[in-house]
């Protein structure tokens, strides 16, 4: 994962709350196998509304969105992840974000930063006023800076730590191999496995 | 540039023995490979990983990139649901990408050991009533999969929760999960539930209560008479729902209604294993003195069935009552959200909703298509005709299902109805296979989301009970089972 420090880059509104990962990716973009090349099927049904904020040459090359409340609820497909990111964004903005999708995103380097509902006014209003117009994020500060107000945004210290540092969560786990083998030699002998009922 | 580990943030206490605990804490605490230090997430260790065709292709990519080996095929199993068709299984996939979702499931499984069910087998099915049914899914375990609806297996008593594709991956490589604990959230129902009242009406009523994002950061359990009272299925029905509360997961204490539905199963433990189990679970429910983060209560006695009437699972009222006005909404958020749902729906406000004409009938999905929720199902619709121009589909959650339904005979009451019988899947709950909703149709669906476009682009979801979405397939409009003289089994 690459290290995250600053970004910057254009910024998109997403003037909606609640928008769930189906809404994010519907399902029928989930069948492919790989892990990149979901750019075409973020939003995917909502794109095809011509007033659409995607579909708006303003915000070519977005890269920072910021949306309403209860952003990447529902479904727990790390493909909403992966599309927001083969599109290009780097950081998502919201007061609120489903859990799942939030963890995911943290393991993409996919920032998510919370901040108030006024303030995601404060920035809808900007973008308003300048469509097209860049905002910085610096995650050495966890700052946002567009058209020169600066807002604190919330992230949690470790996924913070990991971000910047670029950390890759499999990696850092079996640094502690011998401890999780240390846990298998105490688990009861009747908890269920898997294997096949008469190979036990 | 490096930084150091961060600062302490929510410093957890270490885990101590004496200190009354709530059955979340008990199972947590028993997992935890090690303790989290300085804000650091704790390492909890992971009992029971379910794989499905969607989500992990990704992620033994990853594994075989880094020359990574499955740390315990023997804790992990697969099978195939959410591509499946559910109608000549034993043709070729006609989908290509879906076919080869699933051909990788195979390659995937046969090369790093992993037990397979594919479709045709008889353990087929969704992986969430595949659990429960081959007795893997055991009290005080910890479950995951990548699927939110995991949650599911809560109903046992175990902590189970929904992961990502890179957590799948993370759980192949190391049988465990780095995760910061949740809280805890008491959720009280007292009282007996009303004939024709289900599991599902508790659960859509809770999410109506504490709204989608209640549940937000918690582990919620479900407790109270009106909860012990209801069978594993009806619990699993209520855990199933809980990310529909924005909560991770959702827990019943074991009981003995838990510990008669396990014994005899395929994995259940045997001989002295089964009573030496028994005597562990019977420690797990949370101590009387035991504090929860939150506590939520609702009377049983008061529910009706239940509804929804816009695109997300909080957005629900009594099958009684009309289609709400977003102009009374005070929040102008839950206002422009309605407004939004209202417009997506073609819904006008003060429409009563039984007069809701309805153009199919969803029967199935993890929520709802265990053989208990199609007896339910069957009893409305026995010797019946279901409306002129309604498609009614009832799909089993697993082959076993579907065996089991067929030895009673209800496939022929379904048949006889004028509905499709199926074979085995996640089917129109998500419509990843060919099972959608044309543009514009509208569905009664025992499924757990009414999302946009959920179940096909443009379709229109209500979500309802096994029973409400019978008596709706006899009527054409939504029906409670009341509207119609028929014996009703809840």
């Amino acid at each position: 994962m690459e290290p995250f420090t600053t970004h910057t880059g254009v910024a998109v509104p997403l003037t909606r709350s609640a928008v769930d990962t189906d809404q994010i990716i519907p399902a029928v973009y989930l069948k492919r196998v790989t892990k990149t090349g979901f750019d075409d099927a973020l939003f995917a049904h909502l794109r095809q509304q011509p007033d659409f904020v995607l579909n708006d040459p303003a915000f070519a090359g977005g890269s920072i969105l910021f949306a309403g409340p209860d952003f990447g609820t529902g479904s727990s497909r790390e493909h909403a992840v992966w599309a927001l990111r083969d599109y290009g964004f780097k950081a998502v903005f919201s007061p609120r974000f489903g859990d799942i999708f939030r963890g995911n995103s943290g393991k993409q380097g996919l920032l998510t930063g919370v901040i108030t509902e006024e303030q995601v006014e404060t920035c809808w209003a900007a973008i308003e006023a300048q469509p097209g117009i860049t905002a910085t994020v610096d995650l050495t500060t966890t700052t946002l800076t567009i058209s020169g107000t600066s807002i604190p945004f919330e992230i949690d210290a470790y996924t913070r730590w990991r971000l910047l540092e670029g950390l890759d969560d499999i990696g850092l786990t079996l640094r502690d191999e011998p401890r999780i083998t240390a846990f298998e030699a105490g688990r009861e002998a009747w908890r269920p496995t898997t294997l096949p009922v008469g190979d036990r | 540039m490096t930084e150091t580990a961060p600062a302490p943030q929510n410093q957890q206490p270490a885990p101590d023995a004496r200190r009354p605990k709530t059955l979340a804490e008990k199972v947590w605490d028993a997992h935890l490979v090690q303790q989290g230090e300085d804000g650091a997430p704790d390492l909890l260790y992971i009992d029971l990983h379910l794989v499905h065709e969607v989500t992990s292709p990704q992620a033994y990519d990853g594994l075989r990139a880094e020359g990574r080996p499955v740390r315990r095929p023997d804790l992990t199993i697969a099978t195939e649901d959410h591509n499946t068709p559910t109608v000549d299984i034993d043709k070729p996939i006609a989908d290509l990408t879906s076919r080869t979702q699933i051909e990788t499931l195979r390659r995937n499984a046969k090369e790093f050991g992993i037990r397979l069910h594919s479709l045709g087998d008889v353990e087929q099915g969704i992986v969430h009533i595949v659990g429960p049914q081959l007795g893997l899914t055991q009290p005080g375990i910890t479950v995951v999969c990548g699927d939110s609806h995991t949650s599911t297996h809560g109903a046992f008593g175990a902590i189970a929760f929904g992961i990502g594709t890179s957590e799948v991956e993370h759980v192949l490589a190391t049988q465990t999960l780095p995760l910061q604990p949740f809280k805890t959230m008491a959720i009280t129902v007292e009282g007996t539930l009303k004939p024709g009242v289900t599991a599902k009406d508790v659960i859509l009523a809770v999410i109506a209560k504490i709204g989608t994002n209640g549940g937000q950061g918690y582990v919620l359990e479900y407790r109270g008479s009106a909860i012990r009272a209801l069978s594993m299925e009806g619990r699993m029905t209520i855990c199933n729902m809980s990310i529909e509360a924005g909560a991770r997961a959702g827990m019943v204490a074991p009981d003995e209604t838990t510990f008669a539905y396990l014994q005899g199963r395929p994995h259940a433990p045997k001989g002295e294993d089964w009573d030496a189990a028994v005597a562990y679970w019977r420690t797990l429910p949370t101590d009387d003195d035991a504090v929860f983060d939150a506590e939520v209560f609702l009377g049983a006695d008061e529910l009706e069935p239940f509804v929804t009437w816009g695109t997300n699972p909080g957005q629900g009222t009594t099958l009684s009552g009309i289609v709400p006005d977003p102009a009374t909404m005070t929040d102008p958020q839950q206002r422009e959200s309605a407004e939004r749902a209202l417009q997506y729906m073609d819904l006008t406000p003060g429409t009563p909703l039984k007069e809701i004409k309805v153009d199919a009938v969803f029967m199935g999905s993890c929520t709802n298509s265990r053989v208990e929720d199609l007896r339910q199902f069957a009893a409305i619709v026995k010797g019946r005709t279901k409306a002129e121009g309604v498609r009614v589909m009832v799909v089993p959650g697993s082959a076993r299902v579907r065996l089991e339904a067929e030895a009673e005979g209800l496939d022929k009451i379904f048949t006889d109805f004028g509905a499709e019988w199926r074979f085995a899947g996640c089917s129109m709950c998500l419509g990843m296979n060919p099972d959608q909703l044309a543009p514009g149709e509208r569905c009664a669906s025992t499924s757990n989301r009414n999302f946009e476009g959920r179940q096909g682009k443009g379709g229109r979801t209500h979500l309802v009970s096994p029973v409400v979405a019978a008596a709706t397939a006899i009527r054409g409009t939504l029906s409670s089972p009341s509207d119609i003289e028929a014996e009703v089994l809840v």
